[in-house]
């Protein structure tokens, strides 16, 4: 019979445990899961990047449903186990449910330790530790003028600190010691950390001593500090320190001190029970970091199995998560008799670097603002390297080593099989080279078979290195896909976080993420400028002088310098006025070329940028609008002729084919949008090629999109049907707007479906329906402002900026 | 100097420019962020682009047709293509733009 396993607590520490459980033997164990929170595992670690709004919730979860349920683990989440009967081998939960079991595991974490003050008890104090507290710092931030204070300066109410002050909360660190982090930093380190969080807007007070919380109506109204001081607050978040959990295993007699004590094997004084993680003490020591906490993992599982494995305590290095904030700190740099620094500063960058010497060795290293060099410095700590060699050119880093010229690749290249790379998961550069000598060529790849880069993920781009190292041209670093040379941020990157940060002007965009360059760059500015005008369509203004030229002027520049005008002709229909006023208008402006357009309009080729408000102005007499046939945005709504005329019509096309292009017109959108409605399957308008097509059949109307018929070619793919016109205007005034909010500037429908997926668009406006309408709803909201002919306005207010502004012709020569 | 008034600094919008016609070609008048005002050749050497419809960025601007990128102070093209557009001393004079005309002509008629 498979033995029964129990497992309490599904934090990290178990779920990495049970990883390793069952790629080794998948059905050892009947294996039952509880978690007093109401989830299963995410990265913890990563609930930082969720405050601050780089990352979702759902992104940082490690452990889906569908992985419990391949592998048959009962799940019992938000239960909590208050009992172990030890001699019956029992667990009872609050629920009052009773479970027997042949071997049991703890994991049960930490507590965050909350200084007894009076007042601790308010409503608004918190620790920072799950999901709930996260949620609450969130939430915060949508309140005006919140402030928060947060007791810690260390590693956890710094990253708070940090994420709720970028929520727009005003915030106050109180600190006990004198500088910040002052276990893993130097006095000097502590000054360039503290400058850079006030610089983010942060109050930081060290030497500060907390004396009571005070409330109001049960509700935390400020902190009093002892020498009197008030912080007046909405919300108190206490990140002091940690405190392994331990209640339930010394309830049932376990052996604890500070944690559960458990052996080289992590079994405790029970051998049917074992213990992992923060809530364990071994050999005098415990923990706090996941390095340490995931070798456990490995060894626990093999135990379980009955084989072989030591757990080995390793040194492990500090970083902290806060953008702009780069620290790194390993080993013992207190001064000391015998101990040398090599420190080196550039206070232009903010950059410090210390390095402690003992005996020609390294054994502590600080670094602040230019970490690179880090794990190679850890690697000679551990490995207790002599460094004498090299100790002239030591602290500039292995790039330097050996004469070799500076490249950033050389680090990475110079540094020996055995350096860790992942100081999370305990990778080194040998294993990942043995896996992509084994056919991994991306970061997922490495990620998914070593688990390198899988936790906090600092070590992203030295993984990253690493394989443009091994694999030379065969990888393309994915910085590549950054938006340009102005950041490292992606545009997925970048559309989220002007959305979760509230970003609403370019300067908030190029100050708040970062941007290298003072106001972008020619590649970044257009996408920017519209990622702006899609989220924020009443706050932000369009800025023309981030537009490429033809949409600045509202006409195609040709590669003569001249433009072609093409007035927007309704579902292709027009009438004998229009038709003159265009032959006029060509005739007076000496228009080499007219043209019919694949679109069903005319384009009028060939004139001069003077020109063009006079010309608008003629065709706008005549009714005539921007045809936006320079945007990306709405160009036309290609229709056949439809039951008007058409012996197979089955709907009137031509009639819901005005009526699109009335509705969607002016919108901008990522990249250029083409409709097409087909009055019945014989599709005349060729509506299965454009972004959006729609094709009326006898009982309503077809609504497919992600068509292509450019250098590529593609059919779209059906979105949904529906009965009436109206709920056909409403899926795709939805379309148009969730491809609005949501796409990289300059991908079609197509690209971008296939990115997200078909069903992803399909559960968002075709399932759900309240969705639908919203997006409907935030569509027209934003072309209440946009859905305007542009022609009229350059060619009544500015068409003197299409003049030039002087003319020298006139002045005589030198 | 050949000092002339072209126009109002506002006439130039904010990271953007206009032109000044002459009898051999455009010269472009660029306004920065930090409201710089620097005067070169309309003309991108690479394929004749008019660099006054280009985007403005820092002190640079990049040819809306191929996207060559030139430093408005020196007239460089950046990166990895050479090339050299002609750079015309400017003043502002109490918001006034005022350009010197000087070397307007040959250096136009060079390119
Ligand atoms: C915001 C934040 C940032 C961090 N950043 C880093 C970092 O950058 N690098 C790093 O290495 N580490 C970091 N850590 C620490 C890291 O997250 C922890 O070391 C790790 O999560 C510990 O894993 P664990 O499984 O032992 O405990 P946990 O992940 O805390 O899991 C314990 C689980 O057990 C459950 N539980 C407790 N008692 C019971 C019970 N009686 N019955 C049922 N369930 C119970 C709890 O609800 C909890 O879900 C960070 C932690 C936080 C909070
Ligand atoms: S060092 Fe944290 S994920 Fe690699």
């Amino acid at each position: 019979m498979t033995q029964k396993l129990i497992i309490i607590g599904a934090g990290m520490a178990a779920g990495r445990a049970l990883e390793h459980l069952f790629e080794q033997a998948p059905d050892a164990y009947d294996v039952t899961l509880f978690n007093a929170e109401p989830r299963g595992t995410y990265n913890r670690i990563m609930l930082s990047p969720v405050l601050s709004g780089d990352k979702s919730f759902e992104d940082i979860v490690t452990h889906t449903a569908e992985w419990y349920e391949d592998n048959s683990v009962t799940c019992r989440f938000g239960e909590k186990v208050v009992n172990i009967d030890r001699t019956a081998k029992t667990v009872t939960s609050d629920t009052g449910d009773m479970l027997s079991y042949d071997k049991l595991v703890i994991a049960t974490g930490s507590n965050p330790f909350i200084i007894p003050l009076p007042g601790h008890d308010l409503e608004g104090v918190i620790a920072y530790r799950d999901l709930e507290d996260t949620n609450t710092m969130i939430a915060l931030g949508d309140k005006p003028d919140a402030k928060a204070v947060v007791i810690g300066g260390g590693l956890l109410g710094l990253e708070a600190a940090a994420g709720l002050a970028l929520r727009g909360v005003d915030v106050t660190v109180v600190h006990i010691m004198g500088h910040l982090m002052e276990r893993q930093l130097d006095e000097a380190a502590g000054y360039l950390l503290r400058k850079a969080l006030v610089d983010k807007g942060i109050t930081v007070k060290c030497s500060a001593n907390s004396k009571e919380i005070l409330g109001e109506n049960g509700k935390v109204k400020a902190l009093l500090l002892d020498d009197g001081t008030e912080l007046p607050c909405d919300l108190l978040v206490m990140a002091v320190g940690i405190r392994p959990s331990v209640a339930l295993a010394s309830d049932a007699g376990l052996a604890t001190g500070r944690g559960i004590h458990v052996d080289d094997q992590m079994i405790t004084s029970d051998e049917d029970i074992l213990s992992l993680g923060e809530c364990v003490e071994h050999n005098g020591d415990i923990f706090g970091l996941v390095a340490p906490i995931f070798d456990q993992a490995k060894v626990l599982a093999k135990t379980l199995l009955g084989e072989e494995a030591a757990f080995v305590n390793k040194d492990v290095a500090t970083k902290l998560k806060v953008t702009g904030c780069d620290l790194f700190s390993a080993g013992d740099f207190a001064e000391g008799e015998g101990r040398e620094d090599i420190v080196y500063r550039d206070p232009a960058r903010g950059v410090y670097k210390r390095l402690v010497l003992e005996n020609d060795r390294i054994i502590g290293a600080v670094m602040y603002g230019d970490t690179a060099d880090g794990n190679w410095f850890f690697g000679l700590i551990k490995e207790r390297e002599d460094i004498s060699e090299m100790r002239d050119t030591l602290i500039f880093g292995p790039a330097y080593q050996g004469g070799d010229p500076v490249d950033p690749m050389a680090a990475v290249a110079a540094l020996p099989a055995d350096a860790e790379i992942c100081g999370c998961n305990g990778v080194c550069k040998g294993q990942i080279v043995e896996a992509i000598g084994n056919g991994a060529t991306t970061l997922e790849d490495v990620k998914a078979t070593t688990k390198a880069s899988g936790s906090c993920g600092t070590c992203t781009g030295l993984v990253e290195q690493v394989l443009a190292v091994t694999l030379g041209d065969d990888f393309v670093m994915p910085a590549a896909k950054s938006v340009c040379g102005c950041t490292d941020l992606t545009h997925e990157d970048v559309r989220r976080l002007i959305k979760s940060r509230e970003l609403k002007s370019q300067p908030a965009v190029w100050q708040e993420l970062g941007w290298s360059t003072p106001n972008g760059c020619h590649v970044c500015r257009p996408a920017i400028n519209y990622y702006l005008l899609a989220d924020w369509p009443l706050e932000y203004a369009d800025d023309p002088q981030s537009r490429f030229v033809n949409e600045r002027n509202h006409a195609n520049i040709q590669k003569d310098g001249t433009y072609s005008v093409v007035p927007r002709m309704w579902g292709g229909i027009t009438t004998p006025d229009e038709l003159r006023a265009i032959a006029n208008a060509a005739d007076k402006y000496d228009v080499p070329t007219v043209k019919v357009t694949g679109g069903q309009r005319i384009d009028l080729l060939g004139v001069k940028k003077e020109d063009l408000p006079a010309i608008w102005f003629d065709l706008n007499q005549a009714g005539l609008v921007s045809g936006h046939a320079y945007s990306k945005g709405l160009r036309t709504v290609k229709t056949c002729v439809g039951t008007d005329h058409c012996r197979f019509g089955t709907q009137d096309s031509t009639g819901l084919g005005i009526k699109l292009e009335k509705h969607l017109w002016g919108s901008w959108t990522p990249h250029k949008l083409k409709l097409g409605v087909s009055g019945c399957p014989r599709n005349c308008a060729e509506a299965t090629c454009k972004d959006i097509g729609v094709i009326c059949v006898d009982s309503g109307y077809e609504i497919s999109i992600a068509g292509a018929a450019g250098m590529e070619v593609k059919e779209t793919e059906l979105l949904c049907k529906v009965a009436t016109e109206e709920e056909a205007m409403e899926v795709i005034s939805a379309m148009t707007q969730i491809y609005r909010e949501n796409a990289k500037y300059l991908d079609r429908i197509f690209k971008w479906v296939a990115k997200v997926g078909l069903d992803w668009v399909k559960e968002q406006i075709v399932d759900d329906l309240p969705n639908r309408k919203a997006l409907a709803e935030r569509f027209e909201i934003s072309q209440s402002i946009y859905r305007t002919d542009p022609w009229a306005e350059h060619a009544t207010q500015k068409a003197e900026t299409y003049q030039p502004v002087a003319n020298l012709t006139l002045e005589a020569a030198e | 100097m050949n000092w002339i008034d072209i126009c109002d600094i506002t006439d130039i919008p904010l990271r953007g420019a206009r032109i000044v016609k002459s009898s051999m070609g455009c010269v472009a008048v660029f306004r920065t962020t930090e409201d710089e005002v620097f005067a070169t050749s309309d003309r991108c050497p690479h394929k004749g682009g008019p660099l006054s419809e280009g985007i403005v960025h820092g002190k640079s601007v990049t040819c809306p047709l191929h996207n060559w990128v030139f430093d408005l102070e020196t007239g460089a093209a950046q990166g990895a293509d050479e090339g050299q557009i002609a750079t015309f001393a400017t003043q502002v004079v109490d918001g006034r733009v005022l350009l010197d005309a000087t070397n307007i002509m040959t250096a136009l008629a060079a390119e």
